[in-house]
């Protein structure tokens, strides 16, 4: 059975009004569980809008939302699980941040759950430990954090309630390469620790290439593809029509074939383009020809 | 659910409505206002109702976005109503049950004071519905200018105003968005006690306010980087200039308070 499935999910804005916006139609997903999913989609796609019907948090306009094949609105306190159950890390989740001192943040969620005391404390523990968040930040509150720490302290909050399916709307957007990378372990050990979904909505397109199973691309409201990121960025023309693009080094890869370089063609990771670069020079060593036009420029 | 708080919300538009100069929109609002509250009997308020459908329609509001912007107040209306329904006593009684008393007098003041509030929140509804804030403020200010005569600071009021009224919108959208997030952390802010439900609100204040003290320092640093100072020589893009239709429009709202007199 699929872990979370949607059935021609429509979500309208201000129906009604000058303002009536149809940010999602008609979407049909499903997500199995154990999944790494990437969700792609230009600003204002309906990305957002799209993850929050996930956990119940919009009640879709029409269409369904099932968690483990059940109506996730069938009742308010199968909803209510559900919360629990789906864990939503929102846009900029640092500037919801509210409680006294982080540790007292984090354990918003498991408080809510009605865990004892101790169960609570133990849960707060654990989830700052897959967020890195030292024993002395805990103590502080949640405003004299770094934005970077900030953000993890969010994700701390959502971890800790133990979700099967854990879902991030841009994690890293605005960080630094470091703090991209250690959000990004962060997410993974969750995931390997406890055999969690993720989903994880993301510009980052080497990120996606790296590490999700499956994309899914959102263009104007609808869900216009999906597949292993293989199959998604082998599409370059059909992805700039969506406002989108290949990761980076693809694009290196690509042009350095043009210039002669016998590259492969799915290089989607700086690692791929170093190890293949790595290959050509020892293939170079053994005297054989690297270029199939002799005249183009070696940079390798 | 906070979205269906249209209050103050501005819906744009090219209607007939949109289009009057705001400052007669302001004064047509008063003129409105006196005449609600000089209104009585059927006969006036028939013609009040008929008034303000006829300026609905003008300005293409949809009776879904009347209702929206009403819901906020449905209790208020509730309880004028049943005080009124209750504590009138008049002559006619027409039921009496242990200490109810239920007479046609206080039927007909719950009816009144319920049409009278309904009518009120509707017309100046349908003046921030077709004016934009700034529209709106500027046309306050402009009204208000013979004021600085003896002083007072009316264009920082003014300034003041449209900052408050641009900011509402994004208040909202910004409460809105810690509720999801603490609703996603299984915050329920819907049922339970009163009592429970009070102190579920508490979390929300805390980053609200530091967002809300965040924009206003940003937006102070955004004003002074673009050398604003205050009215002094200021000139504007748009000069408010009354048109034929204005003077039209505010006959007929002087008609209006006439006749609403004419039948007390
Ligand atoms: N609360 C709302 N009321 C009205 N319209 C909204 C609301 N939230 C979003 N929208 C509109 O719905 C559309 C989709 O918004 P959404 O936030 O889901 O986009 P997104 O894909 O997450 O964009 P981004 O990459 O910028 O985060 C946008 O056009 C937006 O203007
Ligand atoms: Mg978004």
């Amino acid at each position: 059975m699929h872990m979370l499935k949607t059935e021609s999910l429509t979500h309208v804005y201000s129906s009604g009004t000058p303002f009536e916006h149809v940010a999602i139609y008609d979407i049909d997903f499903e997500v199995e569980k154990g999944e790494y999913l990437g969700i792609i989609g230009a600003t204002g796609s309906g990305k957002s809008t799209f993850i929050s019907h996930l956990n119940g948090l919009i009640k879709p306009t029409s269409g369904r939302v099932l968690y483990e094949g059940k109506d996730i609105h069938e009742s308010k306190s199968f909803t209510r699980d559900t919360r629990f159950k789906v864990g939503l890390v929102f846009q900029y989740p640092e500037y919801q941040l509210f409680e006294s001192t982080v540790f007292e943040d984090i354990a918003f969620g498991p408080k809510n759950m009605g865990l004892s005391a101790s169960d609570v404390e133990e849960r707060v523990l654990e989830a700052a430990g897959f967020a890195g968040l030292g024993d002395q930040l805990l103590k502080k509150s949640p405003f004299e954090l770094s934005g970077g720490e900030k953000r993890r302290a969010a994700i701390a909050g959502v971890i800790a309630m133990r979700p099967e399916v854990l879902i991030l709307d841009e994690p890293t957007a605005g960080l630094d390469p470091r703090g991209r990378e250690e959000i990004l372990r962060n997410v993974m050990n969750y995931k390997n620790a406890h055999g969690a979904t993720v989903i994880m909505v993301t510009h980052d397109m080497e990120q996606l290439a790296r590490a999700v199973d499956r994309i899914v691309i959102l263009a104007h409201g609808k869900l216009e593809m999906q597949g292993t990121p293989a199959q998604i960025f082998s599409q370059d023309e059909a992805l700039s029509a969506l406002g989108l693009s290949a990761p980076k080094v693809t694009l290196v890869a690509a042009r350095l074939r043009a210039l002669g370089l016998k590259l492969p063609e799915d290089i989607y990771t700086t690692n791929m383009l170093c190890n293949a670069l790595k290959e050509l020079k020892q293939s170079k060593g053994k005297g054989e020809s690297v270029r199939s036009n002799p005249g183009g420029d070696d940079h390798a | 659910m906070l979205k269906d708080i249209t209050l103050g919300q501005f819906f744009p538009g090219t209607t007939i409505v949109h289009r009057l100069d705001p400052r007669i929109k302001l004064l047509l609002t008063l003129a409105y206002i006196t005449a609600l509250f000089l209104a009585q009997g059927v006969v006036a308020y028939a013609l009040m109702f008929v008034v303000v459908l006829t300026c609905l329609t003008l300005s293409k509001i949809g009776p879904k976005a009347v209702f929206r912007g009403l819901k906020p107040i449905f209790i208020i209306i509730l309880i004028t109503v049943v005080l009124n329904i209750f504590f009138v006593h008049g002559e006619t009684v027409l039921l009496e049950y242990r200490f109810i008393v239920i007479t046609r007098e206080g039927l007909y003041n719950a009816g009144f004071m319920a049409s009278r509030l309904i009518m009120l929140i509707v017309g100046t509804f349908l003046l921030t519905y077709t004016t934009s804030p700034i529209a709106l403020t500027d046309g306050l200010e402009q009204m208000l200018n013979p004021l600085k005569k003896i002083k007072l600071p009316i264009h920082e009021l003014a300034m003041m105003m449209s900052i408050a009224l641009r900011f509402i919108p994004t208040l909202i959208e910004e409460t809105d968005k810690i509720i999801s997030a603490q609703r996603a952390r299984g915050a329920d802010f819907e049922s339970g006690s009163l009592i429970k439900r009070a102190k579920a609100i508490i979390p929300l204040i805390i980053p609200l306010f530091i967002s809300a003290f965040r924009r206003a320092d940003e937006l102070a640093t955004a004003m002074e980087s673009r050398c604003y100072h205050g009215g002094e020589g200021r000139t504007r893009m748009k000069v408010l200039k009354a048109q034929g239709r204005d003077f039209v429009a505010l006959l007929l709202g002087a008609g209006l308070i006439v006749v609403i007199v004419y039948l007390r």
